[in-house]
């Protein structure tokens, strides 16, 4: 008898103090933004974000991808694919087809390890849905580069890393629009 | 109350003279208490399980078959992708195995980075293996309080490695970015803020009678079953069995901390849920040791072949992930490829009690103890 009495009374106790608990925490944090609404604000990416891969640029705008299918050959998914070709007075081969399938990548990053010359690395665009596979199963790097830097030249700045932009309003029905993604193909 | 399966059974309908008969409960693989796509075929007489047969493979991927037609690097990223919520022990241990067959050493730095991702991934894990327990309970308040915590963490993971869930830090020979002044500051903060949070939790939760009344004394595991199902992690520790891999199988560096295994003897839920919570505390202080003495130096040793081509051989490597001991056995005949790559993951062990030690239980007690195995689907079918 005395023994259940007191397990009613500790039973009580110990819902009396979690209910202390989650009102004190409810006041603490009653008039703090925790949450970020999101078309209108986005989170800081951090640097090392692994998005799907881009080309990088040199100060010619131009990628320093030699072709040497080095990324193909590492990525375990079969995801990518290169062609290249010598262009006449250069050097080197540079890339005439670079295609990567996102919809098969697993953002392993094994590709950007190995490139030889760093002519890849991580964007930072992570608004990637869509109602269309095509668009996605390939991502054509090389326009890619092309339309970024089209977009950097004219104010004739250094070619700046890519920032995650917060999206111009209104925004929330096509949140994808305002990144700077390739356009879809026809 | 504890009902033994005879006592149990005793209360059923037909002692008391109703139909002998049972009914078949299909439990999954779409139900929010199997946490993914687990089926378990449950038997019953009326509101008491006879029998419990989980049926896996709904997300069977082939990883170990993946593991004989790709090379050792390409093979790095899967190993993220069976325990998804313990994903650095897991490339650790595909890293160990590699290292280990190949004699690749690991610099200073690298390990001591390794122990602390190790640790801070293993809080998080615990943290929404709590969480996700204490929700199926009834208790939702928790598992935001969990996540909250848990998102510091993957933050801080997410800062050095760029990903938050398939982390994919370890490469052969070290880890594949350095860690900065940031994520280091960022962990000697988390380190006495997660005490404070471990007060609360325990005043909020463990001591809830609610709790206490559904998971004490409920879902006992004896130390015999454990050994003849190869039970491992928290669920072997809640037994009284003071085995952790960390321990038994020294690897990395984990032999120069100071730490303890918890070990509770009681045998039910609320052991494991113990052996949990403790475990929590102990990787905190694991991570301040490692944080206070990590060294200057390469983070990956500078001469690792490119092609890795490991010498014909038979190779384990054991890790303690989250749910227990995860260990890779790699045979190898020589080529870049490896020849058979077995994984042998914790939650299968740990779901194969299951069907022993649910029999005779009441249904929700059944699915309360099969929520203190903490299992992760993928993990079990891989």
């Amino acid at each position: 008898m005395k023994k259940a009495f007191k397990e009613i009374v500790g039973g009580a106790v110990s819902l009396l103090t979690g209910m202390r608990i989650t009102l004190g925490q409810f006041l603490k944090n009653f008039r703090k933004d925790h949450n970020v609404p999101y078309p209108h604000a986005v989170l800081p990416i951090p640097d090392r974000y692994r998005g799907h891969i881009i080309f990088t640029n040199d100060e010619a705008g131009l990628s320093t991808c030699i072709a040497c299918k080095a990324c193909e050959k590492a990525c375990p998914s079969d995801c990518i694919l290169v062609d290249g070709e010598k262009k006449e007075g250069a050097k080197k081969k540079s890339a005439t087809i670079f295609e990567l399938n996102y919809t098969l990548c697993s953002l392993c990053g094994a590709c950007v390890e190995v490139c030889p010359t760093d002519a890849l690395t991580y964007s930072k665009r992570y608004n990637l849905a869509s109602t269309s596979k095509a668009i996605y199963s390939k991502i054509d790097l090389i326009k890619d580069l092309d339309t970024r830097m089209a977009k950097e030249r004219p104010p004739a700045q250094p070619p700046t890393p890519e920032q995650p932009q917060p999206p111009t309003p209104p925004p929330a029905a096509e949140p994808q629009a305002t990144q700077p993604t390739q356009t879809p193909p026809q | 109350m504890l009902l033994t399966k005879e006592q149990a059974l005793a209360r059923s309908a037909h002692s008391v003279g109703g139909p002998n008969e049972t009914f078949v409960l299909n439990l999954g693989p779409q139900h929010p208490a199997t946490h993914g796509v687990l089926r378990v075929k449950l038997t019953m007489d009326g509101e008491f399980v006879q029998r419990a047969e989980p049926v896996c493979g709904y997300i069977h991927r082939m990883h170990e078959k993946m593991g004989e037609n790709r090379n050792y690097s390409q093979f790095l990223p899967n190993t993220s992708r069976l325990d998804y919520l313990s994903a650095m022990q897991y490339t650790h241990a595909w890293c160990g195995v590699v290292e280990k067959a190949c004699k690749i050493e690991v610099p200073e730095r690298a390990e001591y980075i390794r122990v602390i991702t190790s640790e801070l991934n293993r809080i998080a894990s615990h943290l929404v293996g709590w969480g996700a327990w204490v929700m199926d309970l009834g208790g939702f308040t928790p598992i935001l309080y969990a996540f909250d915590d848990r998102e510091k963490i993957l933050d801080l993971l997410e800062h050095i490695c760029g990903a938050r869930l398939t982390f994919c830090y370890y490469r052969f020979g070290g880890v594949v970015n350095d860690v900065d002044e940031y994520f280091l500051n960022g962990t000697r903060e988390f380190v006495p803020y997660m005490r404070e949070r471990m007060k609360m939790y325990k005043k909020l939760v463990t001591q809830n009678i609610i709790l206490r009344k559904r998971i004490e004394g409920i879902g006992i595991i004896t130390p015999d079953q454990c050994r003849r199902y190869g039970a491992c992690g928290p669920v072997l520790r809640g037994s009284g069995i003071q085995h952790d891999v960390r321990r038994a199988e020294p690897y990395s560096i984990y032999h120069r901390f100071d730490y303890d295994i918890p070990v509770y003897h009681e045998c039910d839920s609320m052991a494991r849920y113990l052996v949990r919570m403790d475990e929590i505390e102990q990787s905190l202080r694991i991570i301040e040791q490692a944080v206070a003495k990590i060294p200057e130096g390469p983070f990956v040793h500078p001469k690792v072949p490119k092609v890795i081509k490991v010498p014909a051989g038979d190779y384990t490597f054991a890790t303690e992930a989250g749910r227990g001991r995860f260990m890779v056995r790699l045979v190898s005949d020589g080529s870049d490829i490896p020849y058979r790559v077995k994984l042998r993951t914790p939650c299968l062990a740990n779901l194969s009690l299951f069907e022993e030690t649910s029999a005779g239980m009441l249904l929700p007690d059944a699915l309360a103890h099969m929520g203190s195995l903490d299992l992760v689907i993928p993990d079990i079918d891989r």
